[in-house]
C-alpha cells in the first residue's frame, strides 16, 4: 500500500510545477490556463488520498464539484483567449499589459 | 425713558441706514432733508432726556439680550445719567450743525449722499457710546466711531494723502484699542461683568488686590486696568504718543474734522475715563500717568501749531492741546472740569472748523494761511464768529472757553495727585501757546495784507445760509454755555453721583459756592489772563506789526524750527522703527512663514509628496498577470510562514 505522503508529495509537486509555470511562462496564453488546470488536479490528488486516508466519501464528492468548475473556467478562458487573438492578433502574455499603471 | 434713549440712539441709525442702502436712489435734497430730520429728533429727544434728567430720573436697564455665554449675558443697555445726557446733547446738536453745514460745503461733491450716510452713522456709533450701560456696548459704539472716521478721513479716496491717513488713524487706533480691550477681559475678569453698575461696586473690594506679571512683578489690579482703559482712551482722544494720526485726519472734509475730529469722537477717550471715574480714584498712579500724559499733549502739541502753516491743521493741534488739556483735568480728579471743558470745546472747535471750511470754500480749497489775509471785510459772518471760537479758545475772560479752561488750570493747581505742579507748570504755559497759535492764525487769516491771487480774490463772498447759519448756531453756545453750565457743573449739584468724588482733597471743592459771575470778576487775579494776553501780543507783533520778525527767528533756530516743523520727528521715528519693522516682519511671515512653511511643506508639500508616493507605487501596477500571480503566492507563502512560526 502505498503511504498517504507519496500521495500528497506528487500533489504538492504538480502544484509547485504548475506555479513555476505561471510565473516563468512569458509567451503563451494558452500555457497558463493548463498550468491553472494543473493546479486544480493537484488540489484534487489531495483530496482523494484524504478521502481514502479517512475513509471518507465528501472528498471525492468535491472532486467532482472541483472538476466541473475547472471545465466551465477552462471553457470561458478560451472563449476569452479567442476574443483577445482576434482582437491584439497576439497571445503573447508580454503584451497584455494593458493594465499597467 | 427707556423708549426715548432708545429712539436718540435709533434715529440717525436709520436715516443712515437708508440713507446707504437707498440714498442714490432718492437723490440729494431727500437725502439731506431724511438725515437732517432724524438727527434734529435725535437732537430735541436728548434735550427732552436732559430735562428729564434734571428732574431727577435715572435709567440704567437693558433693552435687548444679544447672547448668554456661560451663564452671563451680554446686553444692550442704556444709561442715562447727568454724564451721558448732556453728552447725548453735545453731540446730536454739534451733529446737526454739522448736518446742515455739510449741504452748503458738499454741495459739489459727487458723493456727497454717502457722505450724508456716513455722518449719520457716526452720529448713531457715537450716542451708542456715550449711552451705553456696559463695556460690550461701549466698545460696539467705539469700533464704530473708529470705523466712520476711517471711512471719512478716506472720504476722497482718489487722494493717496487722504487715503494713507485713514489708514494710519485706523492703525495707530489698533494699538489703543490692545490696551482698551485688554482692560475689558480684565474688568471682566475680576468683576465677573461688563455692567458699569457691577463693576463699579465691585471696584472698593478689588483696591489692595494685586495681579502678577511674571518675573516677580506684582502690579495693583485697578491700577493695571486703569493703565490699559487708558491707553485705549489715549489712542482715541490722540494723547502723546498716539497722537500721530489727528494731524493727518485732515486730509477729510472740514466738516468731518468739526463733528469728528475736534467736538465728539475724539472726546470719547475723554469721556470714557470720566465714566470710569470711580475706577480712577482707586488708582492713584494711573491717574499721575494721565496727568502727565495730558500736560505733555496740552503743552507740546501746542506748539506744534505755531509753525504749522495750514489752516486746519493749525486747529487739528489746538484740538489736541485741548484734549490734553481734558485729560489733565480728568487725571487731577477733577473730572467735572474735565467734561466741562470737554462741552465748551465741542461747541467753540466745531465753530472754529466750520469757520476754517468757509474759508476754505470762499478760497477755492486752498488751506495755506501764507495765502490768506484780509479776508475779515470779504467774510463778515466768518469772522465774527471765528473771532467768538478763537477768543474761546484762548480763554479770554467771558467766552465759554475761560470758564471750563480757567477753572480747570486752578483744578489742576490745587490736585494732591503726584505730578499736579509739573502738569500746572505746563498747562499756564500752554495758555500762552494757546494764545500764540490762535491769533497767528485769526491775524494771518483775516488781517493784514492780502495775499492772495487775483483771480481768487475776484470770487470772494460769503457762502449761503447754510454755511452761515451753523457757525451762528454754534456761536451762540460758544458765547452762552460757560455762563450756564459753570456752577451747576463745577459746583457738582449736575453730576450727582455720576462723576466719582475722590476720597481726600477735591480739587473742584472751592467751586462749590462760587458764582459764573464771581468767576469772571476775579479773572484778573489769575495768571493764565497775562498769559494769554503775552500770547495775543506776541502774535501781533509778529503777524501785524512786523510780518518781518517771524521769518528772521525762523532763521535764527533753524535746528529747533525743523524739529518742530517735523512734529518731534515721533512720525519718522514710526515710520523707521514702527512701521518698517512691521513690514519687515511681515515680509519674514509672508516669505517664510506663508510661502515656504504653509504653502511650501504643508498645502503644496502634501501634495507633492503624495504625487511622488503616487509615482512610487503605480510601479507595483505593472499590468503583468504572472507578477500579479507571483506576489499573491509570495504573500500566501509569507503568511503561512509567519503562522507557523507564531502557533
Amino acid at each position: 500500500m502505498i503511504p498517504l505522503d507519496d500521495y500528497l508529495i506528487l500533489g504538492a509537486i504538480l502544484f509547485a510545477l504548475a506555479v513555476m509555470g505561471l510565473f516563468i511562462n512569458r509567451k503563451n496564453l494558452v500555457v497558463l490556463l493548463m498550468c491553472v488546470e494543473l493546479i486544480l488536479l493537484a488540489v484534487n490528488i489531495n483530496f482523494v488520498a484524504f478521502s481514502r486516508y479517512l475513509m471518507n466519501r465528501e472528498g471525492q464528492v468535491f472532486v467532482f464539484f472541483v472538476l466541473t468548475v475547472a471545465a466551465a473556467e477552462s471553457a470561458i478562458g478560451l472563449a476569452l483567449l479567442v476574443v483577445v487573438f482576434r482582437h491584439r492578433q497576439s497571445i503573447n502574455v508580454q503584451d497584455l499589459d494593458q493594465l499597467k499603471g | 425713558m427707556a423708549s426715548l434713549a432708545l429712539w436718540v440712539v435709533l434715529a440717525p441709525l436709520l436715516a443712515a441706514l437708508v440713507t446707504g442702502l437707498a440714498g442714490i436712489h432718492l437723490g440729494r435734497r431727500l437725502t439731506h432733508a431724511l438725515t437732517i430730520i432724524c438727527v434734529l429728533a435725535s437732537c430735541i429727544l436728548a434735550f427732552l432726556m436732559l430735562l428729564q434728567v434734571l428732574a431727577g430720573a435715572r435709567l440704567d436697564a437693558p433693552v435687548y439680550t444679544w447672547m448668554v455665554s456661560g451663564g452671563i449675558p451680554f446686553q444692550i443697555g442704556f444709561l442715562v445719567d447727568p454724564l451721558s445726557a448732556l453728552l447725548a446733547l453735545v453731540v446730536t446738536f454739534v451733529s446737526l450743525a454739522v448736518h446742515v453745514y455739510s449741504i452748503g460745503y458738499m454741495a459739489d461733491d459727487p458723493g456727497d449722499v454717502r457722505f450724508f450716510g456716513y455722518i449719520s452713522l457716526f452720529t448713531f456709533a457715537m450716542l451708542l457710546l456715550v449711552l451705553a450701560n456696559n463695556f460690550l456696548q461701549l466698545f460696539i459704539g467705539w469700533e464704530g466711531v473708529g470705523l466712520v472716521s476711517y471711512l471719512l478721513i478716506g472720504f476722497w479716496f482718489e487722494k493717496p494723502t487722504a487715503t494713507a491717513a485713514a489708514l494710519k488713524a485706523f492703525l495707530v487706533n489698533r494699538i489703543g484699542d490692545l490696551g482698551f480691550i485688554l482692560g475689558i477681559a480684565m474688568v471682566f475678569r475680576y468683576a465677573g461683568s461688563l455692567s458699569y453698575a457691577t463693576f463699579f461696586a465691585r471696584v472698593p473690594d478689588l483696591a489692595g488686590m494685586t495681579v502678577a506679571l511674571g518675573f516677580g512683578w506684582h502690579v495693583q489690579v485697578l491700577t493695571l486696568m486703569g493703565l490699559l482703559l487708558f491707553v485705549g482712551a489715549m489712542g482715541k482722544s490722540a494723547q502723546i504718543p498716539l497722537h500721530v494720526w489727528l494731524p493727518d485726519s485732515m486730509e477729510g472734509p472740514t466738516p468731518i474734522s468739526a463733528l469728528i475730529h475736534a467736538a465728539t469722537m475724539v472726546t470719547a477717550g475723554v469721556y470714557l475715563v470720566a465714566r470710569l471715574s470711580p475706577l480712577y480714584i482707586h488708582a492713584p498712579e494711573a491717574l499721575s500717568v494721565i496727568l502727565v500724559i495730558g500736560s505733555l499733549t496740552a503743552f507740546f502739541m501746542g506748539i506744534l501749531g505755531i509753525v504749522a502753516t495750514d489752516i486746519k491743521r493749525v486747529i487739528a493741534y489746538s484740538t489736541l492741546s485741548q484734549l490734553g488739556y481734558m485729560m489733565a483735568g480728568l487725571g487731577a480728579t477733577a473730572f467735572a472740569a474735565g467734561i466741562f471743558h470737554l462741552v465748551t470745546h465741542a461747541f467753540f472747535k466745531a465753530l472754529l472748523f466750520l469757520g476754517a471750511g468757509s474759508v476754505i470754500l470762499a478760497m477755492h480749497h486752498e488751506q495755506d494761511m501764507r495765502k490768506m489775509g484780509g479776508l475779515r471785510k470779504y467774510l463778515p459772518v466768518t469772522y465774527a464768529t471765528f473771532l467768538v471760537g478763537a477768543l474761546a479758545l484762548v480763554a479770554f475772560p467771558g467766552f465759554s472757553g475761560y470758564f471750563s479752561k480757567d477753572a480747570l488750570i486752578d483744578a489742576v493747581g490745587q490736585s494732591p495727585v503726584p505730578g499736579a505742579a509739573f502738569a500746572h507748570v505746563l498747562l499756564l504755559l500752554s495758555v500762552f501757546v494757546t494764545a500764540l497759535y490762535t491769533f497767528r492764525m485769526l491775524f494771518m487769516v483775516f488781517h493784514g495784507p492780502e495775499r492772495m491771487d487775483a483771480h481768487t480774490r475776484e470770487h470772494l463772498h460769503e457762502r449761503p445760509w447754510v454755511v452761515t447759519l451753523p457757525l451762528v448756531l454754534l456761536a451762540l453756545p460758544a458765547l452762552a454755555v460757560g455762563w450756564i453750565l459753570f456752577h451747576p457743573l463745577l459746583g457738582g449739584s449736575f453730576f450727582g453721583t455720576a462723576l466719582a468724588t475722590p476720597a481726600g482733597i477735591n480739587p473742584l471743592a472751592s467751586f462749590a459756592h462760587l458764582s459764573a459771575w464771581r468767576f469772571f470778576l476775579d479773572a484778573w487775579d489769575a495768571p493764565s489772563f497775562y498769559l494769554m494776553l503775552a500770547g495775543l501780543a506776541v502774535a501781533a507783533y509778529g503777524y501785524l506789526w512786523r510780518p518781518e520778525w517771524p521769518g528772521r527767528l525762523v532763521a535764527r533756530i533753524r535746528p529747533l524750527y525743523g524739529l518742530l516743523v517735523q512734529g518731534y520727528y515721533f512720525d519718522a521715528v514710526y515710520l523707521h522703527l514702527g512701521a518698517a519693522g512691521s513690514v519687515l516682519l511681515g515680509r519674514r511671515l509672508w516669505k517664510w512663514g506663508d510661502e515656504q512653511a504653509i504653502d511650501g511643506v504643508g498645502v503644496n508639500g502634501t501634495a507633492s509628496r503624495i504625487g511622488w508616493l503616487g509615482t512610487l507605487v503605480r510601479k507595483l501596477q505593472t499590468g503583468f498577470l504572472y507578477q500579479y500571480a507571483f506576489t499573491m503566492v509570495a504573500a500566501l507563502v509569507v503568511l503561512v510562514f509567519w503562522a507557523l512560526v507564531r502557533y
